[in-house]
């Protein structure tokens, strides 16, 4: 009796505590991913009160399904330019900050504040640099690269997702960076010093391996934020000139509410889900491996 | 050596100066050309205004509905990011003080699915909420965010709360306070520093986010600041004056309240990276 009591209590707190929680997310996280998994398994068209199951029929779909693949393609193409530039360009700033420089705090801040605004703003501003005030100056200087929109040229659109993303981007990782240059001990590297190891040998042997965990968490950051781009992607190029820019969040998003192909377009979000999750655990794996104490 | 470090001083100095130029001259180049016309900036987007005009944000101010905008953007900010704190703060605080299989169940189920992007959900989200009826509605939105967003606040609290000593709520607990009277006057406010790092982020991601309030909000006097700057687009697409106004009224207010809180915005956003 008392245990039966006890238990009641118990539910009543979690409702008290957690239970607003819990149906928030259970009824926009949970429910809505099982019955998406479950929308594979129908040709339901978003519209229709009636649908059949059919089996693996979607999932088979998408591996036929060329134009998807195509997308998936330079998704993959533009994930890696951005990962690998972003961090360059992010760990160099950070290194130059933290080696003592004056004004640090005004370069931080600047260097940050793209990524107060949203992938629509900033694919505005640069839709506009890249079809007008470049072309300006292209024609004026006679800088034949930029006497055309880059964004009419099905080439160089992809250069200018992979440009805007990596501006936007190592401003945020440099702060990541800069916390990881902060924690390596002082007396590390001043042992470094005394025994002679200099400049890049420094930063090869000595300091990235104490800043693996930045690298981690950097890269893990870039290549999440990288395959999901669809804002800037909408407001820069929208996928075109011939959809030679439409990353796979385009491509499914136009899938589904557009082709109004919703077994189809949920099959292909879930396969990008799977390869995102996959790429990003072996990559979380492999670095976590690689950190040493100092 | 001194002589050679102060160059070294210099050198770094100039080639900083150079690229942090890279990242505010985009926004000048707005700037310029919001007091321009439409003619003069198709004949040159690099030349000053001849004179300040505040024609261009008259105009685009009252064709974006700006106001109305910016107080949506606001509202649903404002409830969602006060709900998200409130509720997950109490969950986690529940989760680590009271360990059953059921709550710690709970709490790795929200910690897993973090690796589920939205894409992975939006198309079954909006088939069930706009079957149920419930989407274009602003209250189904903050629910929404409290739906994605309380699985991070959780974690992030959780790991907070584990590290403060029970002794603390044991004496409130003994002068005669509830359980829900001690969490909120003595383990709340001790939660300030991750509370602030969690609002840091979740203002961020809800004041800008584009996908999922495009796909809820349909009526346009509902709309929120990135909405209307991409329905404005979308409408005058080559009124560069107009648009670039338009930019600016967007971008702005953000810098302003940046100018003030960058030290604070800085570290809860390294602060949300790290955990």
């Amino acid at each position: 009796m008392a245990g039966k009591n006890k238990n009641k209590a118990g539910v009543g707190q979690y409702f008290l505590y957690a239970g607003v929680t819990t149906f928030a997310f259970v009824t926009v996280m949970i429910i809505p991913f099982l019955y998406g998994i479950f929308l594979t398994f129908t040709n339901w068209n978003g519209l229709a009160s009636e649908w059949d199951f059919i089996g693996i029929t979607n999932y088979l779909g998408v591996f036929k399904d060329k134009a998807f693949w195509e997308s998936m393609a330079i998704t993959v193409k533009y994930v890696l330019f951005v990962v690998i530039f972003t961090n360059l360009i992010a760990f160099f700033l950070a290194f130059i900050l933290t080696s003592g420089i004056k004004f640090e705090n005004v370069y931080r801040s600047g260097f940050f504040t793209p990524n107060l605004l949203g992938g629509i703003i900033l694919g505005f501003v640069w839709r506009f640099l890249f079809s007008n005030v470049f072309v300006y100056f292209g024609n004026q200087l006679g800088i034949d690269m930029f006497s055309s929109s880059w964004l009419g040229d099905p080439n160089k659109a992809f250069w200018t997702m992979v440009i805007v993303t990596v501006w936007q981007l190592s401003g945020y990782l440099m702060i990541i960076y800069i916390a990881g240059f902060t924690n390596i001990p002082k007396s590390v590297v001043e042992a470094a010093k005394i025994d002679g190891a200099t400049g890049l040998r420094r930063i090869i042997h000595i300091i990235i391996p104490l800043i693996v965990n930045a690298f981690t968490i950097s890269v893990f950051l870039s290549l999440q934020r990288a395959f999901m781009v669809y804002d800037l992607n909408l407001a820069l190029t929208d996928g075109g000139p011939f959809n030679s820019t439409r990353m796979v969040s385009m491509y499914v998003y136009n899938k589904a509410f557009l082709a109004q192909n919703y077994g189809l377009g949920q099959a292909e979000a879930i396969v990008l889900f799977i390869v995102v999750a996959i790429i990003t655990t072996v990559q979380v794996k492999y670095s976590k491996s690689k950190e040493v104490e100092a | 050596m001194k002589n050679k470090s102060q160059i070294a001083e210099k050198i770094k100095t100039i080639v900083m100066t150079l690229i942090l130029a890279l990242y505010i001259v985009p926004f000048l180049f707005v700037l310029l050309n919001s007091f321009k016309s439409r003619t003069d900036i198709l004949t040159n987007p690099i030349q000053l205004p001849k004179s300040i005009s505040f024609m261009n944000y008259a105009e685009a101010y009252e064709k974006m509905n700006f106001i109305k905008s910016i107080s949506n953007s606001f509202m649903i900010t404002l409830a969602s990011v006060l709900i998200i704190i409130l509720f997950s703060a109490m969950t986690a605080y529940y989760f680590v003080r009271v360990k059953t299989r059921f709550n710690n169940f709970m709490f790795i189920l929200m910690v897993t699915s973090m690796i589920i992007p939205f894409q992975g959900i939006m198309i079954p989200l909006v088939t069930i909420y706009g079957g149920l009826g419930l989407l274009n509605s602003q209250a189904t939105l903050v629910f929404m965010y409290l739906g994605f967003g309380s699985s991070l606040a959780v974690f992030m609290y959780h790991g907070f709360i584990k590290n403060i000593p029970l002794e603390l709520e044991e004496a409130a607990m003994i002068d005669g306070a509830t359980r829900f009277r001690t969490f909120l006057t003595i383990v709340f406010p001790l939660l300030k520093p991750i509370t602030m790092t969690i609002v840091t982020l979740d203002v961020l991601w809800i004041w800008n986010d584009f996908l999922l309030p495009s796909l809820v909000l349909m009526q346009a006097d509902m709309r929120t600041l990135p909405l209307s700057t991409f329905y404005f687009f979308d409408t005058y697409t080559v009124d560069y004056g107009l648009l670039m106004a338009g930019l600016m009224l967007t971008i702005i207010p953000v810098l302003i309240l940046y100018l003030f809180l960058q030290k604070h915005i800085i570290a809860g956003v390294l602060q949300g990276s790290i955990k």
